[in-house]
């Protein structure tokens, strides 16, 4: 009660827990596509296509099953520069969060643009993905996208 | 997927979150006690209902809990729930009793382990107090407290457990 800011107690704290989860028959498909350096989008029966990949239509609910190839490429649609990467950035360098759409979809995905200054990245601009060499399917098969101008 | 890729299926995830906690002036103060092995609750000016563990104001009536209360480590088990299943990283082996612990003149109880006493014959309302650690082992914690024992005091009625609206 009588404590001041200076004497109050203070501790780190660590919240960690594994666990196993299964992707379902939909999304394992677009993470074994990624370690093929493939990016799946999923696609509508009014051929819209949503990348990142859903498994349900967000407008109309019908399931999506039918997959199509995207990308590589793309153009920024938004983008966020982060200037102090902390420990837990997959980046260490500055680097930009992007929404990326990519070339075929019809929505935009979240991911990183990197090897690039800060003043090189406009909204419209063309950007492609960098391959992980160690693909672990995961979206961090794609390591990050760079500029393609 | 085809069945033979089945197992690939399940990913392994990890959730992983690092922070700073600061325990705030009521806990603060709270804790420096629980230190030295003494269990101090506040209570509301205008309510008079005795918090413990305090947080610093009265969900009631919205003002600081300006009152320090002493109380002492016997309660009652206010509530309990038998766990069975093992919980990941948890060293406690089930079956074991985790109960609401209500110190006698407070208003609130807190979880905390009850041991020392056949499961069966664990009920509400039944007299404990709490078992401490060797006292070179007190830290800033209610982990202090090892866990509850029965005492051979009578039950307490368990309608006075219900809040009293003063």
């Amino acid at each position: 009660m009588s404590e001041t800011k200076a004497t109050l107690l203070k501790a780190p704290f660590e919240l960690s827990y594994k666990y196993k989860r299964s992707s379902g028959p939909i999304m394992s498909q677009v993470f074994e596509g990624l370690a093929k350096k493939k990016i799946l989008g999923s696609k509508s029966k009014a051929n819209k296509v949503y990348a990142p990949a859903a498994e349900y239509d967000p407008h109309t609910r019908e399931a999506l099953t039918e997959l199509i190839e995207v990308g590589p490429g793309g153009i920024i649609e938004s983008w966020s520069w982060v200037h102090q990467p902390s420990n837990h950035h997959l980046i260490q360098t500055p680097f930009a969060f992007a929404l990326i759409k990519l070339d075929g979809a019809d929505t935009a995905m979240l991911h990183m643009i990197s090897d690039c200054e800060k003043s090189d990245l406009a909204i419209g601009n063309r950007v492609k993905a960098v391959w992980s060499e160690t693909p672990t399917e995961s979206i961090a098969d794609i390591q990050h996208f760079i500029l393609d101008i | 997927m085809s069945n033979d890729q089945a197992p690939k299926d399940y990913r392994e995830s990890l959730i992983h979150l690092e922070y700073q906690y600061t325990a705030g002036s009521a806990t603060t103060t709270f804790l420096n006690q629980v230190k030295e092995g003494r269990l101090v609750g506040q209570a509301c000016p205008k309510c008079q209902a005795v918090y413990v563990p305090p947080r610093g104001s009265c969900p009631r009536d919205g003002i600081a809990t300006t009152i320090e209360v002493p109380l002492t480590d016997k309660g009652c088990i206010e509530s309990f729930t038998v766990v069975h299943i093992p919980i990941p990283g948890n060293p406690i082996v089930p079956p074991y009793v985790c109960a609401m612990v209500r110190l006698d003149k407070a208003n609130i109880s807190f979880l905390h382990l009850i041991q020392g006493v056949e499961i069966d014959n664990i009920r509400i309302g039944m007299r404990i107090q709490a078992v401490w650690k060797p006292k070179e082992e007190w830290t800033h914690s209610l982990e202090n407290i090892k866990w509850f024992a029965p005492i051979d005091e009578p039950d307490i009625d368990v309608s006075t457990l219900r809040f009293q609206a003063s």
